[in-house]
């Protein structure tokens, strides 16, 4: 039986725990054994962005060192799968554990990425008619290389109809200490996103970060919107298994 | 808490935040040279080899740049090109003020250069006496504002069209009032036109040197910038020293590239290559020509490999009309020579990291111009180096104001940060307490209130996916 190791990242464990189980439960469907290892926290990347290398270095070698054995390492998130995957060569460049953290960043999978190209799943929809909009997150997309994994997936469900948003790849304004270092640009960005999704006329706005859902979340909910954000993991297992 | 005179971009972006009249301007303008770019680039995988062919040219120039310029100077001196050289704004205005002045020389007509702007060369000038008159349309409208540009490409680009036909018909002679296009730019040409043949010296940028061959090329639209440079007696260019390239064949990409990125051109109207003054037999063009190349902290960006790859751009623009911060907030609220995504990481490397620390982290690092840059400038990554420098001192390296933009207040956050995330048994008890209690946090905590200026206050879970797991039977399969 194919194993992997899943990693929860700060965001969904704190505000998306369902999307994690989700993520999980897919994987499980599709005939994975899931390993969950304790001690998991963060991927360091707040403390990277913001130019604390030593102290995102601490925190990224504890968790590196949860996922000795030579297993993919799958996580709900395009931002931290980025972090672990193309920023930690660049932490540990010069480093002793440069290598071993090497090794550890090849094995790093974004879930929709491990599902469509690694597992190759195929979903039957088992869900009511509905019309959902997608927010490319901008690391799954511009630091990990995200090529539309999640919309083919989307794509196969045949009752979920897909509204593009005018302004799809977009950023919308989280960027972790950006939102509260510059709440006035970030907050006109979530703004302009939240009016952006609105306008779809969709139910929902689906996203593979937890950060990106937060922001948005915040924004439709302050204005009373009826529309809902979904991490998309939660959103797959939903409508994919059997009750 | 920051660096004492640090200058807060927050401050001056929330400001344009609150002007609909700026943002819509500035994101109807930069939607359509998006648009416009894309439609010059249909193929995803031609796009991709010419940005990696263009890319490898500037890396290329950039490696070589020493030689390179040596061979540029020797090139243009045997072109009739007289070359100088200043390693500070102040020396490339001295020198130019020397070269006006030993003319006698009292109205210089100007063609687009960023460099200029750079150095501030027309006030320097007016301030000794001499008209320094911007004739390309977009700089000629700021600057009977006595604006700055707003943006590298389109300096008036915060304009929209009713605003420039108030203001022409304020400030120009005997001009009436009038919001159509041709008439306004018919108008400005009468001003300009007479102007050109007053004025005893012209003044352009550059966009390539040619070392092999002494070449100028200056890439332009409306003709002021031939105008500048051939009408006059004495022509002089001004360039930063990165923007030498080998050969003439090494210039054919980059202007492709350029044009597409820029304005979506397929090519200019005009592109202008100079290789000296008028010859003997030849009836046009000046008298003499004059090159002035700046460093102003090229060199220093030069030597650092990481940073050096800042110096590879060729000023398209694409980075700031795909930014979604300066497509909201506009050139200006960067209070820069260069504003957008490569002043943002020029700008603090030129004036120093710590005044500028600010304008570091006003991205969300969400990659949008390194994605269309065509020399593939990796902007945020070179944020997230320039962030570091500004909050360490490294020993080793020769960033402006390293260390300066550090306080008390952030190490110690990030020092707990540290702390509780390494050590799981205190990220248990606070992601317990967070699930909990997380509810009750005050939303006027200062980095709540930051966020739920526009948002609802983000609770926690009742029970994090690690305690769930756990309690999947304890094990974690
Ligand atoms: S950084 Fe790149 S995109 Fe921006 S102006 Fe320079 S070349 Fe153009």
């Amino acid at each position: 039986m194919r194993e992997v190791y899943f990693y929860g990242t700060c965001l969904v464990d704190l505000f998306f725990p369902d999307a994690g189980m989700a993520g999980i439960q897919l994987l499980r469907q599709a005939g994975v054994r899931v390993l969950f290892p304790e001690g998991q926290t963060c991927c360091g990347q707040p403390a990277y962005n913001c130019g604390y290398w030593e102290e995102a270095r601490e925190v990224a070698r504890t968790q590196v060192a949860l996922f000795p054995q030579d297993l993919p390492v799958i996580l709900p998130s395009g931002s931290c799968a980025g972090m672990m995957k193309v920023h930690y060569p660049e932490l540990f460049h010069g480093q002793p554990d440069e290598a071993e953290v090497r090794a550890f960043s090849a094995r790093v999978y974004e879930l929709t990425q491990f599902l469509v190209d690694v597992l190759d799943v195929r979903l039957e929809d088992l869900g009511e008619p509905v019309k959902v909009t997608w927010h490319s997150s901008c690391h799954a997309v511009r630091d990990l290389g995200l090529k539309g994994e999640p919309q083919s997936l989307l794509g196969q469900l045949s009752n979920v109809e897909l509204a593009p948003l005018t302004r799809e790849s977009e950023c919308c304004g989280f960027g972790g200490t950006f939102a509260v270092r510059h709440p006035e640009i970030s907050g006109a960005m979530v703004c302009d996103k939240a009016a952006d999704a609105e306008a779809t006329g969709a139910a929902v706005i689906l996203s593979t970060d937890g950060g990106c859902l937060l922001n948005v979340n915040g924004a439709l909910e302050a204005k009373q919107s009826p529309l809902r954000v979904q991490h998309i993991a939660e959103f797959l297992w939903e409508r994919t298994h059997a009750r | 808490m920051h660096a004492e005179s640090e200058i807060l971009f927050r401050d001056s972006a929330a400001k344009a935040l609150l002007d609909p009249q700026l943002r819509a301007n500035f994101r109807r303008a930069m939607d359509g040279l998006v648009a416009k770019r894309r439609a010059q680039f249909p193929d995803p995988k031609d796009l991709q080899d010419l940005r990696d062919l263009s890319t490898a040219i500037r890396s290329r120039s950039l490696l070589n740049l020493p030689a390179l310029l040596e061979k540029l100077e020797k090139s243009c001196t045997k072109n009739g090109i007289k070359v100088h050289w200043a390693e500070t704004c102040e020396q490339a205005n001295e020198l130019i003020l020397g070269l006006l002045q030993a003319r006698g020389a009292k109205h210089l007509v100007k063609g687009k250069s960023m460099v200029s702007e750079e150095m501030h060369l027309n006030a320097f000038l007016e301030a000794h006496g001499i008209e320094a008159l911007e004739s390309d349309l977009g700089e000629y409208i700021i600057q009977l504002d006595g604006e700055t540009p707003s943006h590298i490409i389109m300096p008036a680009i915060h304009k929209n069209k009713d605003q420039i036909a108030r203001q022409f018909s304020q400030k120009i002679k005997d001009a009436k009032y009038t919001e159509d296009v041709d008439e306004l730019t018919a108008m400005a040409r009468r001003v300009l036109r007479q102007k050109f043949l007053d004025a005893d010296a012209g003044l352009s940028g550059v966009n390539f040197a040619v070392a092999e061959t002494g070449t100028l090329c200056l890439v332009e639209n409306e003709g002021n910038g031939r105008m500048s440079t051939h009408v006059p007696p004495l022509h002089i260019a001004v360039m930063g020293l990165e923007k030498v390239v080998a050969t003439l064949e090494e210039v054919a990409p980059l202007y492709a590239i350029l044009t597409r990125s820029a304005t979506g051109q397929a090519v200019s109207t005009y592109f202008n290559l100079i290789t000296g003054p008028r010859g003997n037999d030849e009836k046009d063009g000046p008298q003499e020509v004059h090159l002035v190349i700046l460093d102003n902290g090229r060199s220093r960006i030069y030597a650092d490999p990481q940073l050096r790859a800042t110096l590879r751009c060729i000023r398209c623009g694409a980075c700031m009309n795909h930014c979604p911060v300066y497509t909201r907030v506009g050139g200006h609220a960067y209070e820069a020579v260069y504003p957008g995504p490569i002043g943002k990481i020029l700008t603090p490397q030129i004036e120093g990291v710590g005044v500028r620390h600010d304008l570091l982290h006003g991205s969300s690092l969400c990659g949008a111009c390194a994605e269309v840059c065509p020399v593939e400038i990796p902007i945020p990554d070179i944020l997230v180096r320039l962030r570091r420098e500004a909050t360490h001192e490294d020993p080793s390296s020769n960033v402006v104001g390293k260390g300066t933009g550090r306080t008390a207040s952030e190490d110690r956050a990030w020092r707990i940060w540290a702390g509780v995330l390494k050590r799981p048994a205190i990220y248990r008890l606070a992601t317990w307490f967070a699930t909990r209690f997380g509810w009750a946090l005050p939303a006027s905590a200062p980095l709540i209130k930051s966020w739920t200026q526009f948002r609802t206050k983000p609770v926690p879970a009742r029970r994090s996916l690690s305690e769930r797991m756990r309690a999947e039977g304890g094990r974690h399969d």
